[in-house]
């Protein structure tokens, strides 16, 4: 036999499906309270990686150097260091040698790094003709092309002094121009291997220069673990970048909780609005449940129910439309999809149960203050 | 606390019953009883007061003054949680725009009469609607059921749990004849088997059909009298 509870349970089934259209104006309200409620958490997730990512043109965030001044690191530091670093999260791990030179009696910095990780460190350079991609090339600074009068296509002869005080000199092919409005106009670029034979001193270098994106653990955790796995070694953390970084991020973090809280506020509102419109219609059926003997709490426990579903199908359906919302956003914002958090899905209906049966509290005390006598009168 | 000059026979004694909203005297000075088994007409104009008479009697409202014994229990010192309780074990409500619960079929709005008071029984509810001669409609919803239709799920819902009191304000105000007079055969049977009738009315031939007539006018008693044209019914 039927149970009270389960009469009970289909009376609040009944009041909104065969209500339908009221149903839908209720459900609409919690739907989009979730969805932007899902949307901006979602991308509250998601923002940080993507700037991040954006972040990384900026170029290293960390840099790598041998701690004794003076002191210059070995391949067998680069790779131990690559190794350290979760691969995920490293964008490009570029290695720095610094020599002075000399051409036509005049001193420049002669620099060996490997172009194909400047690349990904450095996204920033602005090169005129072409980075080195053989042995025997150079890209000159800006600078130093405009003192030299060299072009692209040009030779250009590099003399020096190893450590041992022997002297080298080779002729490079110069394949373009380096112009960042910064240090790197000064100096001239050859590959590490080039600058290795042409001193006859391999295995040096002088600092390293990683490029890490900031999503989960933080930069210094990371340095830390370099620090740790190879001795003598000092990370250092580009503070100009990664400050800038971080203020960005938590300033945006925390406009996306505001507008959130600003949302959720505006759903309860909304939910209110749409409760209390319900419970005005439903004056007359809350006045003859009354009259019939109905206990206040058995009414309120029906509306709260009734609110408590809409909260629960609103939360799901707009979860669904929060996280395409998202999806949208971030591929017009950073031109790429995200993938859905499943586990802001039951947060999303928590939370949305919860806002519905709370902005429901107050209607439903107005409904408990309903005359039953009113049945009677013909309003 | 018995009225002590009413013999135990009376279920509802009003004495000296005034309502007054704010400068308006809805009632003033009522006094009256019923004994039990009892099928009393209300009659009056407009505005003389029988619908306050009715949600007074009905426990949907207190009186400014005087005092209600209903079944011997004084109903003045009840707090309004006792009076829904008297509502719901005592008191079967017959309305004129028949208040049923839209989203609900003929049968669900006779069992939430039901839940409300203690426990719902499809099998006993389904019965009550057989016996207004509404089997074949229990699973309509109101919007699907005619008017006199709506009125008999209205009578079957008010005395599923055997009210001492059955209370009907216009219960045909909005029926035509015929569904008039099949409301009517079902309160005549319900009085031979014993039920306590009020119906307010301002239609002689339905209040014709009651034992007694108690007029109102501007919210007194004006005539309290036998029926003499008391129509013998079948
Ligand atoms: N809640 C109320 N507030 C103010 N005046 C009321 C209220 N209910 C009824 N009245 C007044 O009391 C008088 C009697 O009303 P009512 O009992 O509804 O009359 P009837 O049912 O006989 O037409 C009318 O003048 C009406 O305006
Ligand atoms: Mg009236």
């Amino acid at each position: 036999m039927l149970s009270n509870r389960s009469f009970a349970l289909r009376m609040v089934l009944w009041s909104l499906l065969r209500r339908r259209s009221r149903l839908l104006v209720a459900l609409t309200g919690v739907t989009i309270g979730a969805t932007v409620l899902l949307g901006l958490v979602s991308l509250c997730y998601d923002i940080p990686k993507q700037l991040s990512r954006e972040f990384r043109s900026y170029g290293a965030n960390l840099v790598l150097v041998k701690d004794q001044v003076g002191g210059r690191l070995s391949h067998e530091d680069l790779e131990a260091a690559r190794k350290a670093l979760p691969a995920e999260r490293l964008v490009g791990l570029t290695p720095f040698r610094y020599e002075p030179v000399r051409n036509n009696m005049l001193p420049y910095t002669a620099v060996g790094t490997y172009f194909d990780d400047v690349k990904l460190t450095s996204p920033y350079w602005l090169v005129t003709g072409a980075y080195p991609a053989e042995p025997g090339q150079i890209l000159l600074g800006a600078e130093v092309a405009e003192a030299t009068k060299l072009q692209s296509g040009q030779r250009m002869t590099i003399e020096g002094r190893n450590t041992s005080q022997e002297r080298y000199s080779k002729d490079f092919t110069i394949t373009g121009t380096v112009s960042t409005g910064g240090v790197e106009d000064a100096f001239i670029y050859l590959s590490l291997s080039d600058m290795e034979e042409m001193t006859r001193e391999p295995g040096l270098i002088d600092l390293v220069e990683a490029s890490l994106t900031s999503e989960g653990t933080s930069l210094s955790h990371l340095a830390d673990l370099v620090r740790n796995s190879v001795p003598d070694l000092e990370p250092r953390l580009v503070t100009r970048v990664t400050r800038s970084e971080e203020t960005v991020l938590t300033k945006l973090t925390w406009l996306v909780y505001l507008v959130t809280v600003v949302v959720l506020t505006l759903t309860m509102i909304c939910v209110t609005t749409t409760m209390m419109t319900v419970v005005m219609e439903r004056r007359k059926e809350i006045g003859l449940k009354k009259a019939l003997g109905a206990e206040n709490k058995k009414v309120a426990r029906e509306f709260l129910t009734e609110g408590l579903m809409l909260g629960i199908l609103g939360g799901l359906v707009g979860s669904l439309t929060g996280f395409i919302f998202a999806r949208l956003v971030s591929y017009s914002v950073f031109g790429r999809g995200l993938n859905p958090e499943f586990h802001l899905v039951p947060i999303t209906v928590l939370v949305s149960a919860l806002v519905t049966v709370i902005a429901s509290l107050w209607p439903v005390k107005k409904a408990m203050e309903v005359e039953p006598g009113l049945v009677l009168k013909g309003e | 606390m018995l009225n002590p000059e009413s013999s135990d026979n009376q279920i509802l004694v009003i004495s000296e019953v005034s309502k007054i909203y704010g400068p308006i005297k809805a009632l003033q000075q009522v006094t009256f009883s019923v004994k039990s088994g009892e099928w009393l007409a209300i009659m009056g104009p407009s505005g003389s007061g029988k619908t306050t008479l009715m949600n007074i009697i009905g426990c949907l409202d207190s009186p400014s003054s005087g005092q209600v014994l209903l079944d011997g229990l004084g109903l003045d010192s009840l707090s309004s949680s006792e009076l829904t309780a008297i509502r719901r074990e005592s008191i079967g409500l017959i309305f004129q725009q028949f208040h049923l619960v839209s989203y609900l079929t003929a049968l669900e709005n006779v069992m939430v009469a039901q839940y409300y008071h203690s426990l719902v029984d499809e099998k006993e509810a389904l019965e009550a609607l057989e016996n207004v001669g509404l089997g074949d409609r229990a699973k309509h919803l109101p919007r699907q059921l005619s008017g006199g239709e709506q009125q008999r799920v209205c009578i079957a819902r008010a005395l599923i749990n055997h009210p001492k009191l059955l209370l009907a304000d216009e219960p045909t105000g909005n029926l035509d004849e015929t569904n008039e007079a099949l409301v009517m055969d079902i309160l005549h049977s319900l009085h031979a088997r014993g039920s306590t009738i009020i119906v307010v009315t301002h239609a002689l031939e339905v209040a014709a059909h009651a034992e007694r007539t108690l007029v109102l006018e501007h919210g007194r008693v004006a005539s309290d009298l036998k029926n003499p044209a008391r129509q013998a019914h079948q």
